[in-house]
This record gives structure tokens, sequence and C-alpha cells, in this order.
């Protein structure tokens, strides 16, 4: 079983503010993490691993120092980390960061399971995931909460919905999203933290995954984003403090003055 | 302070740090209050390899001595000295095999013991026998290939959840000390029982139960060492290595309680500022965080020259023991004074702290025995100098 997780370094946004003028995230001096969804990816990866065996490759695209975080995986289990990395993929957006995975998996070959978290906390897109399977032309399915069963043709597992939960069998190879539920990540072992002292995470190159150009970083980017700003807060909701019968009170007497409820 | 620790110990302290603050911390209060077994912590301190951190490699260890220990019991301390303590109990049960242990034992339990697989438990202590270990009336008499156990062993740490025990028995009356060996029994052995598990003021989350042996048969090359009357021996040189381990144990209970301490003196405003502007308060933070790191720097000296390959450590040993747990004792019942009425409730961690900090001065040797044995060792060293 080869298994390929995507994860993306995010900066660590309960520590990121918002600059109130330009509306912009204020990135300087913010610690980066490797995206919080991509940890259950990589954690139900490795549980696959020692359950049936195999090998879990840990993918990422982003700048240089990516290389550094992504041994946390090694740490924690995975076998190896590769990032693609090139000035050719800056300004990517979903679509060109999805093109360049999906040729670095391509590179990999062989690839039985694809994990994605569900959405990255910085863009929230939920995207690339979906976005890689299409590229390379296997099935997917996102918001899985739980795997009962897996071979390298098969998989077995429960997805969410807006009203429960979907039991759904796909063939493999496929691509699968992750949610929150399905796993608690581990803490790395001071064995993982050792080996991924040493570990050497290889740098690939747009040239590296074959990549055409026009589809990578800006020019293989159709989002152009207009405008970021935090929309203006309308109207302040109400608590209703004190004694449960006083809530109570308060709660009756808003819904009915509100002629909700007559 | 800089202790100048090795790229090793730092990633072993970071780790252990991380345990203790996101798996330790949310569930001390609950251990302390069901006195449960914390089961699941241990399986964490296993799987991140935390086990084996002061045992050889040839056992299946990461090859770090005394200092790693200490290390990882200082910091899961800070957090709650229960779990600490379980955690080295399980050195301390499987210390005498790594001091005397023949080769074959050695592979056979320390490398459970190193995986985190399995958890050890020292027994000498018995209801007539506290500081007097040598007034221990267990017995172990040979029968064929087999040792007949006899007697119960009392207040013993992992008592009923670990799975190998090193058990002192007399098999020479006759002999006093010498006449002391030591056993390795398993969990399971007929006739090798578990008593009640006590119900403590302090590290509630640690177990503390009888070990009863009525008739209990165990094979003969369980005898350590392979040599009857080689346990009291075992034992002191035992609490030699193991006693930094508790001097650990106290630094981290002293630590968890100055951070609580200082944090909460800058918050807590009175008379119109936070009383961290108090100079009466200052100074005992200042006294607090002076001694504290005086016996931080005992203990991880001690642990060095043990792991340095010094011969005869006895006396700096005790001394760190003996420093550091009156040095807990004092900075906990300050830190809850600091606090004043929020720190003596249940909702704040430092009265925890203040009956978990009490245990230290009493295992591994009362701090009266401590203060005997520096004394012991000064008087020898000073009679065997010719002057
Ligand atoms: C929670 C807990 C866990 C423990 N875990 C273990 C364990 O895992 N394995 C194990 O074998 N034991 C264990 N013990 C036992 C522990 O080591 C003993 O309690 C300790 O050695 C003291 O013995 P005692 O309680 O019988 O006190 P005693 O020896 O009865 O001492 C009573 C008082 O007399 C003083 N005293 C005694 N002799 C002298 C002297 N010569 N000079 C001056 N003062 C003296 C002592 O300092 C003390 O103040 C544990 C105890 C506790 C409470």
């Amino acid at each position: 079983m080869k298994i390929v997780v995507c994860v993306k370094q995010v900066p660590d946004t309960t520590e990121v503010k918002i600059n109130p003028e330009t509306n912009t995230l204020i990135r300087e001096g913010v610690a980066s993490i490797l995206n919080p969804f991509d940890m259950y990816a990589v954690e139900e990866a490795i549980r696959i691993k020692e359950k049936v065996g195999g090998t879990v490759i840990v993918l990422s695209m982003g700048p240089p120092q990516v290389a550094e975080q992504l041994k946390e995986t090694i740490a924690m289990g995975a076998d190896e980390a590769i990032l693609v990395s090139d000035r050719a993929f800056a300004g990517s957006d979903t679509l060109a960061t999805s093109y360049a995975l999906s040729k670095a998996i391509e590179k990999i070959a062989d690839v039985n399971l694809v994990i994605c978290g569900k959405q990255a906390i910085d863009g929230d897109t939920a995207q690339v995931g979906p976005e890689i399977a299409e590229k390379i032309g296997i099935p997917h399915l996102t918001y899985v909460k739980k795997i009962e069963a897996i071979s390298e043709t098969e998989i077995t597992l429960e997805r969410m919905n807006e009203d429960g939960y979907e039991r759904v069998q796909m063939p493999l190879p496929g691509l699968i999203t992750v949610v929150k539920e399905i796993n608690e990540p581990r803490l790395p072992s001071l064995k993982g933290m050792m080996r991924s002292k040493k570990a050497e995470i290889p740098i690939w190159s747009a040239a590296d995954i074959d990549a055409d150009p026009a589809k990578c970083g800006l020019n293989g980017s159709p989002t152009w984003v207009k405008r970021i700003f935090i929309p203006e807060i309308k109207c302040q909701g109400e608590i209703f403090s004190g004694e449960p019968e006083e809530q109570v009170k308060f709660l009756v007497n808003a819904l009915v003055g509100r002629k909700i409820v007559v | 302070m800089d202790y100048f620790l090795t790229e090793e110990q730092q990633m072993i302290k970071d780790l252990a740090r991380r345990i203790a603050d996101e798996k330790v911390a949310p569930k001390a209060a609950h251990y302390d209050e069901t006195g449960e077994f914390p089961w699941d912590i241990m399986k964490i301190l296993a799987d991140a390899d935390l086990f084996g951190v002061y045992l050889p490699e040839e056992y299946g260890g990461m090859g770090g001595g005394v200092l790693e220990q200490c290390i990882v019991v200082e910091e899961l301390s800070r957090a709650c000295s229960g779990v600490a303590v379980s955690y080295a109990a399980s050195g301390l049960g499987c210390s005498p095999i790594l001091v005397l242990g023949s080769e074959e034992q050695k592979k056979k339990y320390i490398t459970q013991v190193a995986s985190g697989k399995k958890l050890a438990a020292f027994g000498a202590t018995e209801a007539n026998a506290g500081s007097d270990l040598a007034a221990m009336e267990t017995t172990a008499v040979l029968d064929g290939n087999e040792y007949v156990l006899n007697g119960t062993k009392q207040w013993i740490t992992n008592g009923g959840e670990a799975d190998i025990y090193t058990v002192m028995a007399v098999t020479d009356k006759k002999k006093g000390p010498r006449g002391i060996s030591c056993f390795i029994v398993e969990k399971g052995t007929p006739g090798f029982t578990f008593g009640k598990k006590e119900n403590k003021m302090g590290i509630r989350a640690s177990a503390t139960r009888e070990l009863v042996f009525d008739n209990c048969r165990i094979p003969k090359e369980n005898l350590l060492g392979g040599k009857e009357g080689i346990g009291f021996i075992a034992t002191m040189r035992t609490f030699d290595r193991t006693r930094p381990g508790i001097g650990a144990q106290a630094v981290g209970i002293a630590q968890g309680a100055l951070d609580a301490a200082v944090k909460y003196s800058r918050e807590r405003v009175q008379f119109g500022q936070s009383i961290s502007s108090f100079q009466g308060l200052q100074f005992m933070l200042a006294d607090m965080a002076t001694q504290l790191e005086a016996a931080r720097a005992l203990v991880y000296a001690t642990a060095r020259m043990i792991d340095g390959g010094a011969k005869n450590f006895s006396k700096e040993s005790a001394m760190c023991k003996l420093f550091a747990s009156d040095t807990a004792m004092k900075v906990t019942v300050d830190a809850v004074q600091v606090l004043g009425g929020y720190g003596y409730m249940k909702e704040y961690p430092v009265e925890k702290m203040m009956r978990d900090a009490k245990i230290t001065q009493i295992y591994e040797g009362t701090n009266q025995i401590q203060r005997h044995v520096i004394a012991l060792e000064l008087i020898k060293e000073s009679a065997s100098k010719k002057d």
C-alpha cells in the first residue's frame, strides 16, 4: 500500500491578526505550522500503514523552509517527505497548486491512496484535494470520518454530510479528504524525532515533475483576488445572563417581542 | 539556568514537556480525584519511547543514563507527579536487574521495560521494615528448582499494575542484611496476589499496593544475578541510582508550583495593583526560584556524576534527594501562600502540588535516613584520610 498525504504549511491562525487598514493578514512574526486538518490525514495514513503495511509519503508544495517543518511528519512515523518548490509556483491558486501536486504524485507513481485534510485553515477553500483527484483521473470522496476497511484496490468508509453520514465503497487508487472526527493525531516519538533529524527532504522543481510552465504559479491561476475584507458586523448577538429561570423569561420575551412566537 | 544539555537530551526534554502540557496537565485533577491508574498516559509515554531513555541500547533502550531519566521525571512532575512516579517506579523496579542481574535476566526483563510494554515495580518495604529494611520478614526457601516465597510487601508503587516485580526476601536469617536476596517475580505467578490499594494524601494517580506471597513458587533462574545474599546491596545500589530521580520529581513539582505562583501574582489585583508589585511577595518568589534552581543544579550535577562513571555516589545521591525534596515542600507551601485562599482550593493546582511534594521527603528513604547516609559517608571519608 503506497499512501501519499498532502500537507500545507499555514500561519498559526491562533496567532494571526488582521491589519484593520489593509484588511490583510499580518504574517510577519507569526509562527508557521502544518495545517491542523492535514495532521489527521498524516495520522490516518500511519494507522493504515500499521494495519495493512506499506509506505507513507508526505507531499507539500511551498517555499524551501517548509522542508524543515515536514520533518514533523517523519517524527510521527511517515516514511519520507517530499517538497515541491520552485519560483515558478509563486502565486498559485488552488488550480495551479493541485496541478503541481498531481504532477508530483504521478512522479511518485503507483500510489494507491492520496489523503488530504478537509481544507487548509488559511484559505478554507477545500478545493485542492478534489482537484488533484480530477487532474490525475481517480475517484475521490470528501469529509471522511472513518475508514472501515481498506485494501490496495478498495476502500469502505463513512463520510459526513449535513444530516448524518454516508457509508461508501470506492475503488482504489483514489483520493479522500478527512475531517477531524476521524482520529486523534499522535505525538512524535523520540526515535521518530531522531530519524527525522537525519532525514533528507528532497526538493522537486517544476522541471523535476515535468510541469507545463503555462499551468504553474500565476500563469496557471485563473483566480484573481480583488479585495480581502472582514464582513461588517451588522448586528450584535444578545447574551442572556442570570439564573436559568430569568434567562428563559428573557428568551420568551425576545421571541414574542420579535413576533417569532405568537 | 542553562545546563548545556546535549541535542538528544533537549529533544527528550521538549517531548516530555509537550506530553506533560498537552496530555498530562488536563487530566491531573481527574486522576488526583479518582485515584485511577493513568494507563492512557503510560501508553503515550511508551509510544513516545520515553521508557527507554535511561536504559542501555543493548537492552532496547536509547542508551542514556540517570540525567535522561531525571529530565523526563522533572517535566512530567511539573504537570502531575503521580504520573511521573508511575513512570519512574518502573525504572526503580528494573534497576536491581540493571545493576546486578545476569545477562539473561537483563535481556529478558529490561527489554520489556524499555519498550514500555510492561511496567516494573520494586518491593522492599514491609509493615515492620521501613527505614530498617534489614528487619524484613518475607522469606524465600529453595525447594528443588524453585524458590518458595512467603510474606507481604507494603506500599509498593505500581503494585497491581506492573508485570515485573523485583522483590527482596530473606534467604538466610542468620546472616542479617547479607541474608537478603532479590527475586524477579512476574504478575500472574500462582501464590502472588495483591492486597489493598492505599488511599493517599498525594501522588494519587500512582498505585500503592500490597504484594502478597503465599507459597509462591518461582523458578530458580529468577534469583537476581543467580546469587543469594545480594538483595540488600542491590537495594542500596539501586537507591544510589534512583534517588536523583526523586530529586527530579521534587524539582518538577516545585517548578510547577513556582510557575503557577508567578502567573497568579501578576493577575491578582489587591489594593489597586497586582500583588506581584508587593515587595513582600516578590521576595518570596525570588527565594522560591533561587532554592529551586539550586536544587535542580544539585540533581543534575549528581546525575552527571553517576553517568560519568563515578564509583561511589551514595553521599551526593542522598544530598540531592534531601535538598530537592525539602525545597519542594517549602516552595509548594509558599506557592499556596502566594495564591492565598484560592491556593487552598482544588480549582487551582498548587494545593495538589503541596500534597504531592510531601512524599518526596519520605520514600526511597526518609530525609532523616538521607542525612544519616550523608553523615556516615562524611565520617568514612574523614576516617580514611591519613593526617
Ligand atoms: C506512597 C508511597 C510509596 C512507596 N513506594 C514504595 C515502593 O515502591 N517500594 C518500596 O519498597 N517501598 C515503598 N514505600 C515505602 C517507603 O520507602 C517507606 O515508607 C520509607 O522508607 C519509610 O519507612 P516507614 O514508612 O516505615 O517509616 P519508619 O521507618 O517507621 O520511620 C518513621 C519515622 O522515624 C524516622 N526514623 C526511622 N529510623 C530513623 C533513624 N535511624 N534515625 C532517625 N530517624 C529515623 C523516619 O525518618 C520517620 O520520620 C512507599 C511509601 C509510600 C508512602
